[in-house]
């Protein structure tokens, strides 16, 4: 059963053939047999589950249920989750049980969604490859050698080894897309504002989004349509109704204008990997998309812009991890800054602490202008770029990342070569846009991402054209061999 | 762009951080090579561009100014190292 998709299982509830006690039970033993190998999950909560699956059974009885009823997720552990430890990947929280649900969370619940447990996940989501989780580095289950991509990697590992069916992560500057992309999952981070990111732990406010990460199109639409909606109890929410993501996926891609970055195709990606990207623009174009070529002429200062606003905004949201009201605590501090210094330097590790110093060095009288100004500004360049864009075509596409799967340890020393990891996915966030990777033909065995691009709000629309090109192909559909 | 070691203690001080004299050099080194990179802006004129304030352009919502939240404090208490009466134990700071 773990090789259906969510939109498939639901069927198979709703029609009695299937329980969610089964499904759950199935999805538990799962994890308990393959996950040593992938160190996809932080917290396993199986009694919970089992009892979810229980009330999911009833609520099916009574023809009360939604789509997501009884359908096993996970959840990185960056979304808080009442009574279940929430780490964040770090030592600072490591015991850390929330006293409430993230609205994501709650509003998943209320679908009838039944929680696995805590995903795995790049500390405090600052990385690119899941390697800097206080509980060890994810692997990919394509090859347990190479990363998942971060920092949702525990998430996108998961559900590409069908231990989850679905499972949720956070996208600051290609966070959901990036590992998608590298495990051959579909990855979708909604415009800024679309879900919640009330009592998901905050990293850089102004980029930070939730999304869903599952195995098509179809399967993302069902999560998004539960996760997203208006919340008065996160200023940044948007007052605007949520699209029926599902209704809006049976129409056929004709006339569609897809705009190709040519930035994006040429120096720096990876040779098999622009054949993939190509492949999978021509099947658009078969099914009747038109294409244009277009230009982002301030992508690539993206990364260089990123890597001020996003540690600036760090520098701030992490000053309240200083031991006094929760999380660690180090020993017998002397007084009080040495409580402050002490928790945190034993709390965090090695890339939140560079991200920190940055941040704060940004924002440090004298520097202000230079840095944090200036990123401000060319955030708004970027932002222009992508509007006169939207003007040429309803959807951009082209690869996500610039290469597949690299290895283990591989860019650890390099944090600047890690960085360009993101290149062609930060400057969606850094606009607000949505954005959203699916598999494209693999390269030498290994997973690629086609990413595309929506304009404000346009998730249905992306959503469509993945699940038309994910009708005509079976791209999405591959499976790891040791997971199948 | 090249931080000095007295850079990088500072810096350290303002984060609140205890950076080890031995991380001191290895860390200035990673923070340059953030900043070189950083740097790269420097080529584009931004002098007639305006900050971006929000994505989506929008305004800070505002509500009525009355309490909306139950008080909870014995449970979000309940998670820290140490209080006392209801209120969070820190270490002396005056003898």
């Amino acid at each position: 059963m773990h090789t259906k998709t969510i939109a498939e299982l639901s069927r198979s509830l709703q029609s009695g053939e299937l329980s969610s006690t089964e499904l759950t039970q199935h999805m538990l033993q799962r994890i308990k047999a393959h996950d040593d190998k992938l160190n996809s999950f932080v917290t396993v909560t199986e009694e919970a589950a089992l009892e979810q699956a229980k009330a999911a059974d009833a609520r099916i009885a009574a023809g009360n249920a939604g789509p997501l009823t009884g359908i096993p997720i996970a959840y990185k552990d960056i979304f808080c989750t009442e009574g279940v430890r929430t780490t964040c990947g770090s030592r600072m929280l490591e015991n850390w049980i929330s006293p409430y649900d993230a609205t994501v969370v709650a509003n998943l619940r209320a679908a009838g969604a039944v929680m696995l447990g805590k995903t795995n996940m790049d500390e405090f989501a600052m990385g690119s490859s899941n390697e800097t989780s206080y509980y060890g580095p994810v692997r990919n289950p394509w090859n347990t050698d190479k990363v998942p991509g971060g920092s949702s990697g525990g998430s996108a590992a998961a559900v590409a080894a069908r231990l989850c069916c679905g499972a949720t992560g956070t996208d600051t500057g290609g966070s959901i897309r990036q590992p998608a992309a590298l495990t051959g999952i579909t990855g979708l981070k909604p415009t800024y504002g679309r879900c919640s990111r009330w009592g998901m732990i905050a990293f850089a406010s102004s980029l930070d989004q939730a999304g869903p990460m599952t195995r098509s199109a179809e399967d993302a639409a069902i999560m998004l349509g539960a996760m997203s909606g208006f919340d008065e109890r996160d200023s940044t929410s948007a007052e605007r109704p949520v699209d029926d993501y599902v209704a809006a996926l049976g129409t056929d891609v004709k006339g569609v204008r897809v705009g190709v970055v040519k930035e994006f195709m040429g120096e720096g990606l990876d040779a098999g990997v622009g054949r993939s990207v190509q492949a999978a623009i021509d099947e658009l174009q078969k099914l009747g998309a038109e294409i244009v070529e277009i230009s982002l002429p301030n992508a690539g200062l993206s990364v260089p812009a990123y890597y001020v606003v996003a540690p600036a905004e760090c520098s701030s949201n992490l000053a309240r991890f200083d031991g006094v009201r929760y999380g660690h605590r180090c020993d017998d501090p002397k007084d009080l800054e040495d409580l402050y210094k002490r928790s945190r330097s034993e709390g965090f590790g090695a890339e939140v602490k560079r991200r920190i110093m940055i941040g704060t060095y940004a924002l440090s009288a004298g520097y202000y202008d230079a840095y944090y100004l200036k990123s401000q500004k060319v955030r708004h360049l970027i932002a222009d770029d992508f509007r006169r864009a939207f003007e040429q075509c309803d959807v951009i596409v082209g690869p996500t990342a610039p290469d597949t799967a690299f290895g283990l340890g591989e860019k650890a020393d390099d944090p600047v070569s890690m960085y360009l990891s993101d290149i062609y996915t930060i400057a969606v966030n850094l606009a607000g846009l949505p954005g959203m990777s699916i598999p494209a033909p693999q390269s030498a065995g290994l997973p690629v991402g086609l990413q595309m691009i929506g304009n404000y709000f346009d998730e249905a629309r992306l959503l469509n054209v993945a699940h038309q090109l994910q009708l005509a192909t079976d791209w999405h559909q591959q499976a790891p061999a040791d997971f199948a | 762009m090249s931080l000095s070691a007295d850079d990088v203690a500072k810096i350290a001080h303002l984060a609140r951080l205890a950076v080890s004299p031995d991380e001191t050099e290895s860390m200035g080194k990673e923070l340059s090579n953030i900043l070189d990179l950083v740097a790269q802006m420097d080529a584009v004129d931004t002098d007639a561009v305006q900050p971006m304030a929000h994505p989506l352009e929008m305004a800070q919502r505002l509500r009525p100014d009355a309490v909306s939240e139950v008080n909870r404090r014995e449970a979000y208490q309940a998670t820290a190292p140490a209080v006392e009466n209801g209120l969070f134990l820190v270490p002396k700071v005056i003898e």
